[in-house]
């Protein structure tokens, strides 16, 4: 199937090895990413905080650019906080006529227009229920075999809004991870809060909230995560080395792609005991 | 902090008043039952439970609302939202609680208000977040040598990992400041 791509800021930055995977991954598994044209920052946590009206003109003006493209294909986002952003914008502009006429005036001195029917998907929704799965079990010959992983969901592409997954309990990954050939730990801390942006300003939040979480994975081989704001945090408060890759690096290996062409030297913790034990 | 100059500043913010009327509006059938308080991956490092700042702020105590950081550690897990046995929005008034803290251009505040700022202002400028400048215009701004030093080690492993771009600063207008403008504008 084919997509809208809206990457966002940080897999320009500090998440680049999540967006060169998740562009990697779509065309390995032969799905087309189209990136939204002149797209710009959905607000991020700053907004929120500052301006709620800016808080819903960003993310809008993305919605906008990608309904011009008259594709009627879905968004795909592989960040949750970017996720949550455009989804939150597009359901109070679908369901608020005043407000989406408020932001319309706004959006004119770009020369757009939001109408707010487009559908916006995380990249976990999307590789879980549009046939990925099957077509990982095909390709991967069960190359990952032997290792163990420790799914990570965290919390913005499970809450508020419930669509692919259960909010508290969310097994999702499991059915992906298993086609790779590779098993999933039994754990409880997939959707725990990693602390978010609040690692950032209490690195003591982080500390301890991302311990208690790499402290269950410890039988695991690897974590893995569709955030970049969790993996940052993940592999940033590490008390000892545990290897945490994207889902698309993860997947990508399992498909016998280069770990080069996945971006797995970009990572901050190693991982080279993950891309060690690829069977060949 | 002293009482009167939360209530004189926010006396001066018909706005921001008004605000937190409707954040008193929106928690006004709590029962204080704690579930949020329980659930609050960070309430640990809060001198506040959730459940005591919905509290204060039923009771209009806004010195107690204003001189606590709970609402500054809301991750937004969303976890109290999903789980109030009331439905109320919890991680929407706590983003709230923030708005109306920043307006008040509070003191205690002042780090945070002067990383979002220059978080903006990067928007403003570039449509995108260019991280490496951002950070730098934020230690401009904070003019406390700790605050940088502080994220050495980080900036280190982000160099080594070539995930530090720094472009050279453009000037002029920005590149959504047009839509800023009219967003201000819209919002009067």
């Amino acid at each position: 199937m084919d997509y809208l791509y809206y990457p966002g800021c940080s897999l320009e930055g500090t998440a680049k090895e999540y967006d060169i995977s998740c562009r990697a991954l779509f065309e390995a598994l032969e799905d087309r990413l189209t990136e939204i044209p002149d797209w710009t920052c959905c607000g991020a946590t700053a907004a929120q905080c500052v301006d709620p009206f800016l808080s819903v003109v960003l993310p809008a003006r993305n919605l906008a650019l990608a309904e011009k493209t008259d594709t009627g294909l879905d968004v795909l986002v592989p960040c949750s906080a970017c996720y949550l952003n455009l989804k939150k914008a597009r359901q109070d502009l679908w369901e608020n006529n005043a407000l989406r006429a408020q932001v319309n005036q706004v959006l004119e001195e770009d020369g757009l227009a939001v109408n707010a029917s487009v559908r916006v998907r995380h990249l976990l929704d999307v590789l879980t229920r549009d046939g990925a799965v099957d077509r990982v079990a095909q390709l991967s010959e069960n190359r990952m075999k032997g290792l163990v992983i420790a799914p990570y969901y965290g919390c913005q592409c499970l809450r508020p809004y419930v669509e692919f997954d259960d909010p508290e309990q969310p097994r999702s990954m499991d059915a992906l991870i298993r086609a790779t050939g590779a098993d999933v730990l039994a754990w409880d801390m997939g959707a725990v809060c990693c602390g978010a942006s609040t690692a950032t300003t209490k690195p003591q939040v982080g500390k301890e909230l991302v311990g208690r979480i790499l402290d269950q994975a410890k039988t695991a081989h690897a974590v893995v995560t569709v955030c970049p704001m969790c993996q940052m945090n993940l592999e940033r408060f590490q008390s000892r080395s545990v290897p945490v890759v994207y889902l698309p690096q993860f997947l990508g290996l399992s498909l016998g792609m280069p770990a080069e062409s996945l971006g797995c030297g970009m990572n901050l913790s190693d991982i080279r005991p993950v891309l060690s034990r690829v069977a060949p | 902090m002293h009482l009167t100059d939360i209530r004189e500043k926010l006396a001066a913010r018909p706005d921001l008043t008004r605000q937190l009327a409707q954040v008193k509006e929106q928690v006004a059938t709590c029962i204080q039952c704690g579930t949020c308080s329980g659930s609050c991956p960070n309430a640990g490092f809060m001198d506040m439970t959730p459940r005591r700042m919905w509290r204060a702020v039923l009771t209009d105590r806004v010195d107690m609302v204003f001189s606590s950081q709970t609402f500054m550690l809301c991750a937004s897990c969303y976890v109290c939202t999903l789980r109030c046995p009331r439905g109320l929005p919890l991680t929407g008034a706590m983003a709230e609680l923030k708005q109306v803290a920043f307006g008040l251009n509070l003191d205690r505040f002042k780090r945070s208000t002067l990383f979002y700022k220059a978080f903006m202002d990067n928007i403003r400028q570039y449509g995108r977040v260019r991280e490496t400048e951002m950070m730098a215009r934020y230690f401009l701004a904070v003019k406390d040598p700790r605050v940088p030093m502080s994220y050495t080690g980080m900036g280190i492993k982000l160099m080594a990992k070539h995930k530090l771009h720094p472009h050279l600063p453009t000037w002029g207008p920005g590149r959504l400041a047009p839509l800023f403008d009219r967003a201000k504008q819209q919002e009067r």
